[in-house]
C-alpha cells in the first residue's frame, strides 16, 4: 500500500510537469495555429540557461528563476513568434511544420554547442535534500513544488483565459481572427503574448524535469514531447482534458516503473528486454491518443499556389544520372581514400533524403522517421541469412517496404501535424523497443555486412562509392518514371486536393500506402548499404530531423534537391568530424537553414534549377557547359591543376557558371558586363579556396558559400524585383488592374523608352 | 440629407488576387442616415463592406471616415475609432460565452461593466443567457448579441452584412426596428441585404450593385420592384 | 425522358438546424436542371448529399434507378457522377493538361491522353495545356474544373456556381457550353446565382428557400412565380 501511494505521488509529479508543458503547447497552438514541435526544445534550453545562471554563476534560486521565466523565456517566445513564424501565414502546411522542426534542431544544436557535456555540473532541484513525509512516504521538495505549481498554473491559466480581457481576446482570436480584429483586438500582439506565455510554461517544465533527469539534451527535449500526448488527448483545444491526459500519462509511467521493478514482471520477452517498454510507455500513449482521434475529414484543397510541380524530363534525368556516375568514377580516380569515404557518406545521406521525395515531395505527407526505416534496413541486412548477398538486400528492402505500408495503415487516418507526430512516435518506439536492444545492436553496435555482387564485395571505398552512385541514379530514374506515370500524378493531385481526388474516383488509401512503402524501401537502402559497425543513434529521431530539413531546403519535390540536401548534410557531418573548431557550427546549421524557409519556400535547388532550364534549351550554352569540365580535366591530367583545385573549379562551374551561360551568351551586353566578372570571380574563388591549406570540410564550406553568393548575386541582377505577386495571371495584366511599376518597367524596356 | 458624409468610399476598386470584383464604387453615408446596399449574390456587396471596415485594401480609390482619409488603416484601428462592423454569418464568437462576446467590445477593464449593462438593457434576453455559449443561441439571438456588442461601443458608423440571412421574417422585423432606432440616435448605418424589400422600409437611400458596378443610387423610395427584380432575376 | 437522378423527401439536419426539409428533385436524362435560391437556402447541402460527402438524415437518393444512399464518394464517381466546386478545387501545382489527365486515368480510359486533350479542346482551353493550374485566371480555372469533371465521362455533371468569378461575356460562353454538353447527351444539374445564365440554359428550375422546395418548373414559370420573387426580395418589414 505504501508503495502504491509512493508511486501514485511520483506519477502525479510527472503528470504535473507534463501538464505544465502541454498546457503551454495548447496555448500557443490555439492562438497562433502553429503546432510547435520545438516546444520540448524550448523547455530544454531554458533548463540549461537556468543551470548556467543558478549553478555556474551561483545566482540565488529565486532570482535565477525570475531571470529565466521572467525575461529569457518570454523574449525567446516573442522572438520566435515575430521572426520565425509570423510571416509564415501563407506558407503551406509542410513548410509551417518544418519550420518548427528546424527550430527544434537549431535549439538542440545550440545547446550542444554552448554547453558541451564535460562542462556540465550537477543540476539540483529546488530545496534539494529536503523531503516532506506524506502518508509515510518521503517526497523531495522539487516534486512537491512541481505538483503545487501545476495546480497554481492550472488555476491561473483558467482565470486568465476566462476572466481577463486578454484571455477573452485570446479565445476570440482562435474563434474568428477577422471578427476579433473588427472588434478592435490586435491579433499579432495576442499571438506574441501567448507565445511568451507558452515559452514560460515550457521553460518551467524543463527546469523541473532537469532536476529529475539531469541535464541531457535529447532526453529533456524528448521527455517534454511526451507531453504532446496529453495535448492530443485535449484535441489541442481543451486545457481541462490536457491536464487530465497529463496526469493519466504520469500515473501510467509511475505504475509501469513500479510493476516492471517487481519480481513477477517478465524481464524479457522472446529475448527482447522489456525495460524499453517502460521508457516507451509515453510514446505508446501518444500513438494510441493519435489513433483514437476521429478520422480526419476529407480535406478541401490547399490555398491556390502558382508554384509548379514539374514532371521531370527523361532526357535531363538520364543525362543527370550518367553525369553523376561518370563524375563519381572520375572523381574517385583523383580523391584520397578519406575523401572517397566522405563522398560515400554524402551519397548515403542523399539516398535517405531521396526517400522523402515521393512521400513528402509528391504526396505531401510529412514523416519524421526517414532514418528509422534506414535503421530497419540495416537491421534486416545484418540479421537475414546470406551475409550481404543481393538476395539479402532485396529481402531486407521488401520487408521494410512492407513495414512502411503497415505503419502507414493506421497513420492514414491522420493529416498534417498529427501524421507527422505519429511518425515521430514511431521513430521513438522503434528506437527504444528495437534499436536499443542488446539482441539487435549487440554492445551498441550493429555489424552490417558489405553487399556482395557477382564476386565484387565493395571493400574498397572507391567500389562502394561507384556502387552507391549507381544505386542513387537507379532509384532516381525509378522516381522519375513514377512521377511521370499515373501514380505519380495521383500523388501530386492528392497533395493538392484530396477532396477533388476522391470525387474523381481516387482511392486515397491506396495512394498513401504506396507512398509510404516506396519511401520506406528507398530509406532502407540507405541503411542496408551503409556497411560496417553502426551505432543505434545513427537512426534515432533526432538524426532524422536534419534529413527532413535539408530535404525541404534543397527542394523536396525534385531529385536534384535531394542530391543537394544529401551533399550539404554529408559536408556538414564530415566538417564536424574533420575540423573540431567548426563542429559547433555544424550542429546548428541544419536548424538555422530550415528556419529561413519562411522566406524561400521552394528550396535552394529549385532556384538553381530555374537557372538550368533555359540553359538546356540554348545550344551554345550546352556546348560551353561541356567544354569547361573537359578543359579542367585536361589541365589536371597534365598536372597544372591539382585534384582539389579541379574539384573546386568543377563545383563552381556546375553551381555558379552553367546556370548563367544563357544570360551571358545570349543576353544584353549590359547583363554581360556584370555576369562575366561574376562567374570569373566565382571560378577564382573556387580555385583559391581549394589551394589554401584547409581541411576538407573547410574547403567545402568555402565552395558552398562562394557558389551561393554567385547564384544570389546573379539572380538579383537577372530579376530586378523578385516575384512579388504569388498569383499573377497574364490574361489580366493591365486590363482589370493598373499596370504595376514592374510591368511598366518591362514594357519600357521592351520598347526601348529611356526613363 | 446632403450633409457631409460620415463614411465615404470614393471610386473604390478592389480585387481578389488578379480578379477585380469592384469597379469604381462610390458610396456615401451621412450622419444618422441608413443606406441599403443591395444586389444579387456575387455582386460585390461583401467585398464593399470588407473595404469599408479596413479588412481589405482597395486597389484604387479611397476610404474616408468623417472626412479623414483612412485608406490602408488596419481594421482593428478603425474599430477603435468607432467603425463598427457586423460581418456576414452572425458576427459572434461561437465558442465564447455570451458575456465574453460582449466583453470583447470593452476597451479596458473599467469598460466591461458599462458595456454589459448597455447590452443587457437593449436585449434583456442576453442577460438570461449570459453564461451560455454563443454558438448555442438561436439565429435571432445571435444577431441580437452581435448588434448589442456593436452598439455598446457607441459607434459612429454601423455596418451590417446580411443580417437577415436564414432568419424568420418576424425576427428580421424586430432587428430592423432596432436599426431604425440606432440611426435616429445619430449613428450612420450601412446595411447590406440580399432581400431588398426587407430593408427598403427602413432605408433612407439605396445603392444597387451588380457585377461590381453601381447600377442605382438614390432615395430608397425611387427603387421599384421592377428595377429590383430585373437586377436579381434577370430580364 | 426517364429520370437519371431522383431525390426523394431528403431531410438534412445539423444539430437542431434543419438545412433541408423533405426536398424532392428529379433530373431527367439529357436535360439541364437548375437549382437556385437565396443564400443559405440549402443548395450546397443538397449537392453534398447527392455526391455522398454527407449522408442525409432521412430520405433517399436514386441514381440511374439504383438507390445510392450508402455509396461512398469515389463509388459514386465510378457510377458516373462528377462535379465541380464552388470554391475551386484544382490540382494547383500540376499543369492544366495533367489536371485533366489524372481524371481520365482515374476513369480508366484506355486512351487517357486523347480524352484529356479532347476535353481541353471542348472547353476551349487547349492553348493553356502547359500552364500551371495555379496561374490561371478564375474564368479559365472554372473551365478547367468542368473539363476535369468531364474527363471521367460522367452521366451526370454537377456544377456548383460555375459562373461565379466570371464576367458577363464569360458566363455567356459558359451557357453555350452547357447547351453543347446537353447536345452530347450529358445531363447537367447546376447551382447558380447568375440568373441570366440559369434562365437562359435550363430546361427546368428548382427553387429552394430555407431548406424547402418552394417552386419548380420551366424558367419562365419560376421567374414570375410570386413565391420565388418573395423569396428573393424578402418580405416587407411588418408584412408577415
Amino acid at each position: 500500500m505504501q508503495q502504491f501511494i509512493a508511486y501514485t505521488i511520483i506519477g502525479l509529479t510527472i503528470g504535473a510537469i507534463y501538464a505544465l508543458a502541454s498546457s503551454g503547447l495548447v496555448l500557443t497552438y490555439v492562438t497562433s495555429g502553429v503546432f510547435n514541435i520545438a516546444h520540448g526544445a524550448i523547455g530544454m534550453i531554458s533548463a540549461f540557461v537556468y543551470w548556467q545562471i543558478r549553478f555556474d554563476w551561483g545566482v540565488s534560486a529565486p532570482l535565477a528563476l525570475l531571470i529565466v521565466l521572467g525575461v529569457f523565456c518570454p523574449l525567446l517566445g516573442m522572438f520566435i513568434e515575430r521572426f520565425v513564424l509570423r510571416d509564415l501565414g501563407a506558407a503551406n502546411e509542410v513548410t509551417r511544420l518544418t519550420v518548427t522542426v528546424a527550430l527544434m534542431a537549431g535549439l538542440i544544436g545550440a545547446a550542444a554547442w554552448i554547453w558541451p557535456p564535460d562542462a556540465r555540473s550537477a543540476f539540483r532541484g529546488f530545496f534539494e535534500g529536503n523531503v516532506i513525509t506524506v502518508l509515510g512516504v518521503n517526497i523531495g521538495m522539487n516534486k512537491i513544488i512541481a505538483l503545487v505549481s501545476a495546480v497554481i498554473v492550472a488555476v491561473l491559466l483558467r482565470y486568465l483565459l476566462f476572466n481577463t480581457r486578454l484571455g477573452v481576446q485570446m479565445r476570440a482570436v482562435v474563434d474568428d481572427r477577422d471578427l476579433a480584429e473588427l472588434n478592435g483586438a490586435r491579433p499579432n500582439q495576442i499571438s506574441s503574448a501567448s507565445w511568451a506565455m507558452g515559452s514560460v510554461l515550457a521553460g518551467y517544465a524543463g527546469i523541473l524535469l532537469a532536476a529529475e533527469v539531469q541535464l541531457n539534451i535529447i532526453p529533456l527535449t524528448l521527455l517534454v514531447i511526451n507531453a504532446y500526448a496529453a495535448a492530443i488527448l485535449g484535441r489541442l483545444k481543451s486545457l481541462l482534458y490536457t491536464f487530465v491526459g497529463a496526469m493519466v500519462l504520469g500515473l501510467l509511467e509511475a505504475y509501469l516503473l513500479w510493476t516492471s521493478g517487481s519480481s513477477w514482471f517478465p524481464k524479457s520477452f522472446f529475448g527482447f528486454n522489456t525495460g524499453g517498454l517502460r521508457q516507451a510507455a509515453p510514446t505508446i500513449f501518444l500513438f494510441i491518443c493519435l489513433l483514437a482521434l476521429p478520422q480526419a475529414k476529407l480535406r478541401a484543397g490547399m490555398v491556390r499556389v502558382a508554384q509548379r510541380s514539374r514532371e521531370p524530363k527523361w532526357s535531363t534525368s538520364v543525362l543527370g544520372s550518367v553525369v553523376l556516375i561518370v563524375g563519381v568514377i572520375a572523381l574517385t580516380a583523383l580523391l584520397t581514400r578519406a575523401n572517397t569515404i566522405f563522398l560515400a557518406q554524402c551519397l548515403l545521406f542523399a539516398l535517405a533524403v531521396l526517400s522523402l521525395v515521393p512521400l513528402t515531395g509528391y504526396s505531401g505527407l510529412v514523416s519524421l522517421a526517414p532514418l528509422t526505416f534506414a535503421g530497419l534496413g540495416a537491421v534486416f541486412m545484418a540479421k537475414l541469412p546470406g551475409n550481404g548477398s543481393v538476395l539479402t538486400l532485396v529481402a531486407a528492402v521488401a520487408i521494410v517496404a512492407l513495414i512502411g505500408a503497415v505503419v502507414a495503415l493506421p497513420a492514414l487516418r491522420l493529416e498534417g501535424i498529427y501524421l507527422a507526430l505519429a511518425t515521430g512516435a514511431f521513430a521513438l518506439l522503434v528506437s527504444t523497443l528495437i534499436f536499443n536492444q542488446q539482441k539487435v545492436f549487440p554492445n551498441g553496435s550493429l555489424d552490417v555486412p558489405r553487399l556482395r555482387f557477382f564476386g565484387v564485395d565493395f571493400q574498397q571505398p572507391r567500389e562502394k562509392v561507384i556502387m552507391l552512385s549507381v544505386v542513387f541514379a537507379a532509384v532516381s530514374l525509378m522516381l522519375v518514371a513514377i512521377r511521370r506515370s499515373g501514380l505519380g500524378r495521383q500523388m501530386v493531385a492528392m497533395k493538392d486536393s484530396p477532396l477533388a481526388g476522391a470525387m474523381l474516383g481516387m482511392n486515397l488509401l491506396k495512394v498513401k500506402t504506396v507512398a509510404f512503402a516506396l519511401s520506406a524501401a528507398i530509406a532502407s537502402l540507405a541503411g542496408a548499404l551503409d556497411a560496417g559497425k553502426v551505432p543505434p543513434d545513427r537512426y534515432s529521431l533526432d538524426s532524422s530531423l536534419p534529413i527532413l530539413l535539408l530535404a525541404i531546403v534543397g527542394g523536396i519535390s525534385s531529385i536534384g534537391g535531394a542530391f543537394f540536401g544529401g551533399v550539404m548534410l554529408g559536408t556538414n557531418t564530415v566538417m564536424a568530424t574533420a575540423i573540431p573548431s567548426l563542429a559547433n557550427i555544424a550542429k546548428v546549421t541544419p536548424g538555422f537553414i530550415g528556419m529561413t524557409l519562411g522566406r524561400n519556400v521552394n528550396g535552394v535547388s529549385a532556384q538553381i534549377g530555374d537557372g538550368f532550364r533555359p540553359m538546356v534549351e540554348h545550344r551554345p550554352s550546352v556546348i560551353v557547359a561541356i567544354v569547361g569540365p573537359v578543359v579542367f580535366w585536361t589541365l589536371t591530367t597534365v598536372d597544372i591543376v591539382s585534384n582539389w583545385q579541379f574539384f573546386g573549379l568543377l563545383f563552381m562551374w556546375a553551381l555558379g557558371t552553367i546556370g548563367l551561360l544563357p544570360a551571358i551568351l545570349g543576353g544584353t551586353s549590359e547583363m554581360r558586363r556584370v555576369l562575366v566578372p561574376l562567374t570569373i570571380a566565382g571560378l577564382i574563388a573556387g580555385f583559391v579556396s581549394t589551394t589554401v591549406d584547409l581541411p576538407t570540410g573547410g574547403r567545402m564550406l568555402c565552395l558552398i558559400v562562394a557558389a551561393t553568393v554567385v547564384v544570389q548575386a546573379a539572380r538579383r541582377k537577372m530579376e530586378p524585383n523578385a516575384p512579388a505577386a504569388p498569383v499573377h495571371s497574364p490574361d489580366f495584366a493591365g486590363l482589370t488592374t493598373p499596370f504595376s511599376a514592374r510591368e511598366l518597367q518591362e514594357v519600357d524596356d521592351a520598347i526601348g523608352v529611356v526613363p | 440629407m446632403s450633409i457631409d458624409p460620415i463614411l465615404e468610399l470614393r471610386s473604390v476598386s478592389a480585387a481578389h488576387g488578379s480578379i477585380e470584383v469592384l469597379h469604381n464604387v462610390d458610396i456615401q453615408v451621412g450622419k444618422g442616415e441608413v443606406v441599403a446596399l443591395l444586389g444579387p449574390n456575387g455582386a460585390g456587396k461583401t467585398t464593399t463592406i470588407k473595404v469599408a471596415c479596413g479588412l481589405m485594401r482597395p486597389t484604387s480609390g479611397s476610404l474616408h471616415v468623417a472626412g479623414q482619409d483612412v485608406t490602408g488603416v488596419p481594421a482593428n484601428a478603425l474599430a477603435r475609432v468607432g467603425v463598427c462592423t457586423i460581418p456576414e454569418g452572425r458576427g459572434i464568437f461561437p465558442n465564447l460565452s455570451v458575456r465574453d462576446n460582449i466583453i470583447m467590445a470593452a476597451r479596458d477593464r473599467a469598460g466591461i461593466a458599462v458595456i454589459e449593462d448597455r447590452s443587457y438593457a437593449r436585449f434583456p434576453i442576453l442577460k438570461e443567457r449570459r453564461d451560455q455559449l454563443a454558438g448555442t443561441l438561436s439565429g435571432g439571438q445571435q444577431q441580437m448579441l452581435s448588434l448589442a456588442r456593436g452598439l455598446a461601443t457607441d459607434p459612429v458608423v454601423l455596418m451590417l452584412d446580411e443580417m437577415s440571412m436564414g432568419l424568420a421574417p418576424l425576427v428580421v422585423a424586430e432587428l430592423y426596428e432596432q436599426v431604425t432606432a440606432i440611426a435616429e440616435s445619430g449613428v450612420s448605418v450601412l446595411v447590406v441585404e440580399q432581400f431588398a424589400r426587407t430593408v427598403l422600409g427602413v432605408a433612407d437611400s439605396a445603392v444597387v450593385l451588380s457585377h461590381g458596378h453601381v447600377r442605382f443610387v438614390g432615395p430608397a423610395g425611387d427603387l421599384d420592384d421592377e428595377t429590383l427584380s430585373r437586377a436579381y432575376l434577370g430580364s | 425522358m426517364s429520370a437519371l437522378l431522383e431525390v426523394r423527401s431528403v431531410t438534412q439536419q445539423f444539430g437542431g438546424v434543419t438545412a433541408l426539409a423533405r426536398v424532392d428533385l428529379t433530373v431527367r436524362r439529357g436535360t439541364i436542371t437548375g437549382l437556385i435560391g437565396p443564400n443559405g437556402a440549402g443548395k450546397t447541402t443538397l449537392f453534398n448529399v447527392i455526391c455522398g460527402v454527407r449522408p442525409p438524415t432521412s430520405g433517399s437518393v436514386r441514381f440511374d434507378g439504383i438507390e445510392i444512399n450508402n455509396a461512398g464518394v469515389h463509388e459514386r464517381s465510378a457510377m458516373g457522377i462528377s462535379r465541380t466546386f464552388q470554391r475551386l478545387e484544382l490540382f494547383w501545382t500540376l499543369s492544366v493538361y495533367e489536371n485533366v489527365l489524372v481524371a481520365a486515368e482515374l476513369a480508366a480510359h484506355p486512351n487517357a491522353d486523347e480524352v484529356a486533350r479532347q476535353n481541353l479542346e471542348l472547353l476551349g482551353i487547349d492553348h493553356l495545356a502547359d500552364s500551371t493550374a495555379g496561374e490561371l485566371s478564375t474564368g479559365s480555372a472554372r473551365l478547367l474544373e468542368v473539363a476535369r469533371a468531364l474527363a471521367t465521362s460522367p452521366k451526370l455533371l454537377l456544377l456548383d456556381e460555375p459562373a461565379s468569378g466570371l464576367d458577363e461575356q464569360e458566363s455567356e460562353q459558359l451557357g453555350q457550353l452547357l447547351r453543347q454538353l446537353r447536345d452530347r447527351g450529358i445531363t447537367v444539374l447546376v447551382v447558380e446565382h447568375d440568373m441570366s445564365l440559369v434562365m437562359g440554359v435550363c430546361d427546368e428550375v428548382y427553387v429552394l428557400d430555407l431548406g424547402v422546395n418552394i417552386a419548380s418548373g420551366k424558367p419562365e414559370q419560376v421567374r414570375t412565380n410570386p413565391e420565388v420573387i418573395r423569396a428573393y426580395l424578402g418580405a416587407q418589414v411588418g408584412e408577415s
